[in-house]
């Protein structure tokens, strides 16, 4: 009986899995036949054992197990007869691995078999090493595969050849002993044997140096010759594939050059003919052609250089790109990624033909096209490029588009020289494809806008314009959001135009309108409505007259279930109700975020400890340190998003920007400056540097006792000072903490109520042009801390406007300003301005005051700065 | 290294032919196969036929009902494996007459001699049709 004919029984049993409808059934019919296999198996049935092997691969290929089939493959192994011992082999192949223990019974039938006679068996048992053999068995038996590389048969020979590829993989000591054999391999006219024995080389030189080294000095010219009698030969029957003999042999040829040339400039010499022969010869109608000049091509590109052969690489490259068929051109794409490094130029020269690839319908294209096209980027094309990308991420798969949007955000972001082209790009792509924009990516952009003081009108009314239209993306709703809520004022006045803008008349009810709708969206997520909130209350401040309106829309979220929504809601509308005087001061323009910093602090990545909020934080002073009871605490964030936690690099960070010495600047708080009158104004707002010795007042008690709410308790103090606020309110639950801290100042009157000691006022400074009077007063109990009314007044006949005073203290002395009366005065002493200070003497009774004070003014538009020292402070203070 | 797997799929998904050259649980088998030809079917005439998967890529060609497919490494010349595909097909018919999926399903331990000629280890050892069929034409005769 022909046991190739696979009896009834295996063609039955694959027919009555094919009948079967549902898995169940399959598996029922599988399960029937594992059961007579065993059956079969334990009773050591010999005539069937090879049908059984075969229907155990084939159950085994449709993924069931079959572990108890691996002894049947041994027993068949070991008998006489070549159709079991085949199939015997066949069934090792595919039920083992290297992995089973079962293999190394395997062994000493295999080095059996490699002695046999009949050379059909040899190439079985080297079949069998050569795919599964383990480290122990290819130490065993490498001796006897190194002989059969000697064999007559050249069949043989080519399998012993495999075979060593993979016993050198398992055990690369024995690399050595293989190099000779192997250098005499690359003699053989055999085709089947020179493919082998070239591949047995290459990959002897990934594993041993030594081998690479012997291979480059000896075999160079040989293997130069080979291949070109390869090129030249006449037409082959045997190994013809539509026209080219051997294709796979050439292939193999170049690849084994391009290791023995990388690196080494004599061996690149050596193939340099060749090459440019291979090139330029080869037929490219058909695949097996384009196989060799694509490979062709990997070397040349790998090798040392040698100009006139890139040049005829990428030239085939180009050729390539404008082939019709999807497979070249993705093969091209590919290797272009690797010819960017070796000479952009050329590659520049095919950009249209790279960006129409990535549009093409084909995804893998698509992939490939958009990675080249990142890496040609450069100054000088970035922009039509990106116009291009921008304009397809409109028509773009979904899928493709995360990929796509990173790509131009970064592309943008590395390359933009004007900020109004980025402020452009960048809102165009959050209004396309917002949803896939990385938060980092769109905190950029706002800090990039603050930075660009000529550009924030321009950008307020493009983000109004765009959010007309595009309202469903959440990041576009949220950077318009807070650009409107910062620059407001400017949209409805159209300030700073630019010419390329068309006119735009914005109302201010339609930028609340804007608001309003992005805050009743369904679609909009917490951020998005918090932010909104925060930006209502700004736009109350900015534009009055809106105020009622805005009240109404914050009080309906009073009631809201999200925590978040509700304390906002609640502390807004009493400010927005109760405190209209702070009201200004509390949500003045953010001051400009600094980039610099900010990239660094992206790249260093200080955790947001609140993480709801990351949006408009505003000049609220933090209520209380624990961020549970109170969201303001992140408000206070000088810097984009993250909170300032008593953590060594927030407060860090806040120490650099006030400074821990007492630098001069107290400058007065005012709008529209730019950025140092911005960081002074913090240094207004809270106290300079070093922890305060002292705070006196029962408000700070209330609070922890972290660095940030002292000053920020000071803070308070001070901005509710010009109020006089009204004690003893009851309010909602929520900002009773915040009422309290407004309303709890009774203790520290602002105005010298003359409650203690008092004391002598002086004339401080005096010069032609100014004089500066302090009055004093001290609070009771609080001999530490005189509070000073400083008056100016102008002794010349003309105004002066811009009126800054700023002053500095040793550093025993702490000093907080309080905003002026205004910074016009008027000639003739006409008018005054008044500036209340408080300074804190930590060694009070030791050492008396001494201020530096430095005074700034414009005069018929002339900067005028005077400086002075004021030593006349009473002895006592 | 070189070819990690080579599957014949039909197009209803059912694996035909699975030759492993690297090591895999039958779970994970399963699981790739299912991912590939899923990717792989779902694709049109007109997209290349090249696929990326995980860290390999994945050459396919389909043959009236089957489709082949060629896991390979990063490294590997593409449009070679497609030659090498093609050159599979033409082998088995050279063998079988007119080739199709049914002798390659009844015939499948035949089959199995053929392609382990042809590769071994993961690297392709002969590629003249002849010479392949060779010791199958033998066997035959020798039974």
């Amino acid at each position: 009986m022909n046991p190739f004919s696979s009896g009834t029984r295996l063609r039955d049993m694959i027919r009555s899995i094919r009948a079967c409808k549902t898995a169940a059934e399959e598996r029922t019919v599988v399960r029937k036949e594992c059961a007579a296999i065993r059956a079969a198996i334990s009773e050591n049935d010999q005539d069937y054992r090879h049908r059984n092997l075969a229907k155990l691969m084939f159950i085994h290929m449709l993924g069931y197990p079959t572990h108890f089939g691996q002894m049947e493959c041994l027993k068949s192994i070991a008998s006489p007869g070549f159709p079991e011992k085949r199939i015997g082999y066949l069934g090792l192949m595919l039920l083992l691995d290297e992995r089973q223990e079962v293999l190394m019974l395997v062994t000493n039938s295999i080095k059996q078999d490699l002695n046999h006679t009949n050379q059909y068996i040899v190439g079985l048992a080297l079949c069998a090493l050569g795919n599964i053999c383990s480290a122990e068995m290819a130490r065993d038996l490498a001796p006897e595969v190194e002989r059969l590389l000697q064999f007559r048969d050249p069949n043989i020979r080519k399998k012993a050849a495999l075979c060593i590829i993979r016993i050198i993989k398992k055990v690369p000591d024995l690399a050595e002993n293989f190099i000779n054999p192997a250098a005499s391999l690359l003699k053989e006219k055999h085709h089947g044997v020179l493919l082998t024995g070239v591949q047995l080389c290459t990959d002897l030189c990934k594993v041993s140096a030594e081998a690479l080294e012997y291979f480059r000095k000896k075999c160079t010219e040989g293997l130069v010759k080979v291949l070109k009698d390869l090129a030249n030969s006449p037409y082959a029957p045997e190994y013809d594939v539509s026209g080219i003999t051997d294709p796979f042999l050439h292939i193999r040829l170049l690849k084994f050059l391009r290791v023995l040339g990388q690196g080494d400039v004599d061996a690149s010499d050596c193939m340099n003919d060749i090459l440019a022969q291979v090139a330029t010869k080869t037929e490219s109608n058909k695949n097996a052609g384009n196989a060799i000049l694509y490979e062709c091509v990997a070397t040349i590109m790998s090798i040392e250089d040698n100009g006139g052969l890139r040049v005829l690489a990428i030239n085939i490259l180009g050729r390539f790109l404008s082939n019709r068929d999807n497979n070249i051109r993705y093969v091209a794409l590919n290797m272009l990624m690797r010819a960017i490094t070796v000479d952009s130029q050329a590659v520049q020269r095919h950009r249209a033909t790279i960006l129409e690839c990535v549009k093409d319908s084909d995804a893998s294209i698509r992939k490939r096209a958009l990675e080249l096209v990142y890496l040609l980027v450069n100054e000088s094309n970035v922009k039509p490029l990106t116009k291009e990308l921008v304009d397809y991420l409109e028509v773009s798969e979904p899928e493709f588009r995360g990929d796509l949007t990173a790509k131009i955000c970064s592309i943008v972001e590395k390359f933009s020289a004007e900020k109004v082209w980025y402020i452009d790009q960048m809102l165009k792509v959050l209004s396309e494809a917002g949803k896939y924009v990385k938060d980092e990516v769109w905190h950029a952009v706002i800090v990039v806008i603050t930075n660009a003081s000529n550009l924030h009108g321009y950008a307020v009314r493009s983000l109004y314009r765009l959010v007309q239209t595009a309202g469903d993306q959440a990041i576009l709703v949220r950077v318009a959001v807070w650009c409107i809520g910062e620059y407001g004022d400017m949209l409805v006045n159209g300030t700073g135009v630019l010419d390329i803008e068309e006119p735009i008349t914005v109302t201010e009810s339609d930028a609340v309108d804007v608001v309003e709708t992005a805050v009743k969206q369904h679609s909009s997520d917490l951020t998005s409505r918090a932010m909104c909130l925060v930006t209502l209350l700004k736009l109350s401040s900015r534009f009055p007259s809106c105020s009622q309106r805005i009240n109404d829309i914050i009080v309906q979220y009073k009631g809201s279930l999200v925590l978040e929504l509700q304390q906002r809601a609640l502390e807004f509308s009493s400010i927005v109700d109760k405190h209209q005087n702070i009201r200004s001061a509390l949500v003045e323009r953010m001051p400009v975020l600094d980039e610099a910093t900010y990239s660094g602090r992206r790249a260093g990545s200080i955790p947001a400890v609140v993480s709801t909020s990351q949006g408009a934080p505003i000049n609220l002073p933090n209520g209380v340190a624990k961020t549970t009871s109170a969201p303001l605490v992140d408000l206070l964030d000088l810097s984009s998003d993250d909170v300032p936690v008593p953590s060594s690099s927030g407060g860090g960070f806040l120490q650099d920007l006030l400074g821990v010495d007492l630098s001069p600047a107290s400058s007065q708080s005012g709008t529209n400056q730019a950025q140092k009158s911005g960081t002074d104004v913090l240094l207004d707002l809270l106290s300079i540097g070093a922890p305060p010795a002292q705070s006196s007042s029962s408000i700070p008690d209330m609070l922890s006792t972290s660095q940030d709410n002292k000053r920020s308790a000071n803070v308070l103090e001070q901005l509710s000072s010009p109020s006089v606020a009204s004690g003893g309110v009851s309010t909602p639950l929520g900002s009773s903490s915040m009422m309290d801290l407004l309303n709890g100042f009774a203790p520290n009157p602002s105005k010298p109520e003359n409650n203690g000691p008092t004391y002598p006022s002086i004339a401080a400074f005096e010069s032609s042009s100014l004089k500066v009077t302090f009055n004093f007063s001290k609070q009771p109990g609080n001999p530490q801390t005189t509070l000073v009314e400083a008056n100016f007044s102008n002794k010349t006949p003309n105004a002066y406007t811009d009126f800054i005073f700023q002053a500095a203290v040793p550093k025993f002395l702490q000093l907080h300003l309080d905003p002026a009366s205004g910074n016009t005065l008027p000639a003739h002493g006409n008018g005054s301005i008044s500036q209340n200070l408080r300074i804190t003497n930590s060694q009070h009774g030791k050492k008396s005051l001494v201020m530096r004070i430095r005074i700034g003014y414009k005069m018929n538009s002339k900067d005028i700065l005077e400086d002075g020292q004021i030593n006349n402070f009473p002895r006592d203070l | 290294m070189g070819i990690r797997f080579i599957l014949m799929v039909n197009k209803q998904g059912q694996t035909r032919l699975a030759q492993y050259y690297e090591y895999l649980t039958i779970e994970e088998r399963r699981a790739l196969e299912g991912e590939i030809v899923r990717k792989c079917l779902a694709r049109t005439e007109l997209q290349c036929s090249f696929v990326e998967h995980r860290n390999y890529k994945i050459v396919y060609r389909r043959y009236a009902s089957l489709f082949f497919l060629v896991g390979v490494d990063n490294e590997e010349n593409e449009l070679a494996i497609l030659e090498f595909i093609h050159l599979l097909v033409e082998t088995m018919d050279r063998h079988f007459g007119n080739v199709c999926e049914l002798d390659i399903m009844f015939h499948l331990e035949k089959a199995h001699f053929m392609l382990e000629e042809m590769v071994m280890n993961g690297c392709i050892v002969e590629t003249s049709k002849s010479n392949i069929l060779a010791p199958i034409q033998l066997m035959e005769k020798a039974s």
